[in-house]
């Protein structure tokens, strides 16, 4: 609760130093616009439903993109970790291609599937399939061997052993994995987005840009960070929180 | 007290190692954990095996586990060979292995589970394990949350659900204060008289070999061999603090001294040639 009353404060002055130098007109509204036309653009956009509809799309695509990401990178991350093979080739791949920024695949992108859906679903899961697989990987190979011990020794083998011990034991990188997947595929649309043009918060953003309106600008920047903030907060630290708490990692706080 | 029949008949071997031998390849080139152990023990019997650190104790369960293979030798359970693992020979591991992500009922339950028994009838069966080592009050707690005792206890109720007729204890005892352990050791003697399981239990602690085991093994250094064998007669319930105890351990501590130091002159002799 303290947390909370504490972070609003802060965000509150924020505004009002955003809001005391927009007074001091160093610069002209269109290049810094105050907190308050910042609101009536939220309000206009949320009014005639461009917003909604922005995040509507932004959000599908993101589901579709982050759900392929993490359903192929977990499974490619068990695969790779199950065989010293893979792991010395693929595995070095992944790695290497990790290092790429995910708008680089646009090009291919657009080669590949033309200026369609599939091609800014395709940049998202290139953005976070890379990352959920590593973490799974790391996640299977720091797995005690202890663990897998005990389970064949009580009688789990296969299948069973794999779901109800690599599996959990897995879970703390998992998750990680999963988190960081999750920021990499947001980043990875939004500038998909603003690229591509199709719809969507990316292409608002460039709209806002174009129309020299740089009080929807901040809007959907506001938005943007919203949303990534609200996802990895709620979802994903609420998880790791848990996981922690389970296992006994978490110190004395 | 029960004793062993004159003559190993052998219908009466819970387990029969013939000439077993461990060999692990490693980078410094093969190292010969264990060596030409042949072994006998009978139903029921509670045996203790002590030796220097390193000497193949764990292997030894391990191999008994069928979680890892001789390079050569047999072993056999009930006249059936040792392939692989099974419910029937459970080892307490010295790192127990407990799973954090379950908590004490969950892992009790674990083994039960994976044999496909209802969930009804695994909570019933696991909760009257747990009581049987006096943590009924727990089982809704995870792991991190309990003492190296109680952990130990978890360890064991884990071990017996599945009612395995062969238990292999490694050192199960050895991080545990003085007290604890007392109480424990009390436990698995009442355990043991309950339920006439095979014990294997390895320990570094002669002592608490003598005050458990009906027989004692003392393994040499490197490679492991069985160097010499004692059997205990003393009456239980025993003490720890009890003088003919003392004297039995003192007997067994002898020969064990001769490889520990083995151990430490092999380890001089390693940091030497570094
Ligand atoms: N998987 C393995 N690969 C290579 N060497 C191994 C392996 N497991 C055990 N060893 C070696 O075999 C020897 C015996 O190991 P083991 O764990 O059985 O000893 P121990 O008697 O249980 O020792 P401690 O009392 O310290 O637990 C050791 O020298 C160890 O380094
Ligand atoms: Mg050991």
């Amino acid at each position: 609760m303290k947390r909370i009353t504490r972070q609003l404060a802060f965000y509150l002055c924020l505004v009002a130093i955003w809001q005391v130098i927009s007074d001091l007109h160093i610069w002209p509204p269109y290049l810094f616009p105050s907190p308050g036309s910042v609101l009536e653009a939220l309000q206009t956009g949320f009014a005639d439903r461009s917003f909604l509809i922005g995040i509507g799309i932004s959000l599908k695509r993101i589901a579709v993109g982050y759900g392929l990401s993490v359903l192929l990178g977990i499974g490619l991350g068990f695969l790779i970790a199950a065989s010293e093979f893979l792991e010395a080739t693929l595995g070095g791949l992944v790695l290497s291609l990790q290092s790429l920024p995910s708008l680089c695949w646009l090009p291919l992108a657009v080669l590949w599937f033309g200026l369609s859906e599939k091609a800014i679903i395709f940049v998202v899961v290139m953005g976070s399939l890379l990352s959920v697989t590593i973490n799974t990987q790391a996640g299977v190979r720091h797995v005690p061997k202890i663990y897998l011990m005990a389970g064949r020794n009580l009688g789990a083998r296969g299948l069973l052993l794999f779901l109800y011990v690599l599996l959990p034991a897995s879970q703390p990188h998992l998750v990680s994995g999963l988190k960081q997947g999750w920021a990499f595929a947001w980043r990875s649309l939004i500038s998909g987005e603003m690229i591509f043009v199709s719809l969507g918060l990316g292409h608002l953003l460039m709209m806002g840009r174009d129309l020299n309106d740089m009080s929807q600008v901040v809007a959907v920047m506001a938005i943007i960070m919203a949303i990534g903030h609200i996802v990895d907060r709620l979802l994903f630290e609420r998880l790791e929180n848990r996981i922690r708490h389970k296992w006994g990692l978490v110190g004395a706080a | 007290m029960s004793e062993i029949p004159a003559g190993p008949g052998w219908s009466q071997n819970k387990l029969r190692l013939q000439n077993v031998s461990r060999t692990f390849q490693t980078p410094r080139g093969p190292l010969t954990a264990l060596e030409d152990i042949s072994l006998e023990i009978q139903e029921g019997e509670f045996l203790c095996v002590v030796g220097p650190s390193g000497c193949g104790k764990s292997t030894l369960l391990n191999l008994i586990a069928g979680l890892d293979r001789p390079t050569s030798g047999d072993i056999w359970k009930d006249s059936a060979p040792v392939d692989g693992p099974g419910t029937d020979r459970i080892v307490i591991f010295q790192e127990l292995g407990l799973f954090p992500w379950l908590t004490v009922l969950e892992n009790v339950e674990f083994g039960l589970r994976m044999q496909g028994v209802s969930k009804a009838q695994r909570r019933e069966q696991s909760r009257r394990y747990l009581r049987m080592v006096h943590l009924s009050s727990f089982e809704s707690s995870y792991v991190h949350q309990l003492s190296g005792g109680m952990k130990q206890r978890v360890a064991l109720a884990r071990s017996l659900v599945t009612e395995p007729d062969v238990l292999l204890m490694d050192e199960p005892f050895a991080a545990l204060d003085a007290q604890t352990r007392d109480l424990l050791h009390e436990e698995m003697e009442r355990i043991w008289a309950e339920t006439r399981k095979t014990i294997v239990f390895v320990t570094h602690n002669v002592r608490e070999a003598v005050r458990l085991g009906g027989r004692v093994i003392v393994l040499s250094f490197r490679p492991g061999r069985i160097k010499s064998q004692f059997t205990i007669t003393l009456p239980r319930p025993r003490h720890l603090e009890d003088p003919e105890l003392a004297l039995t351990a003192r007997e067994v501590l002898a020969q064990l001294k001769e490889e520990i130091n083995k151990a430490v002159e092999e380890e001089f002799r390693h940091e030497e040639n570094h």
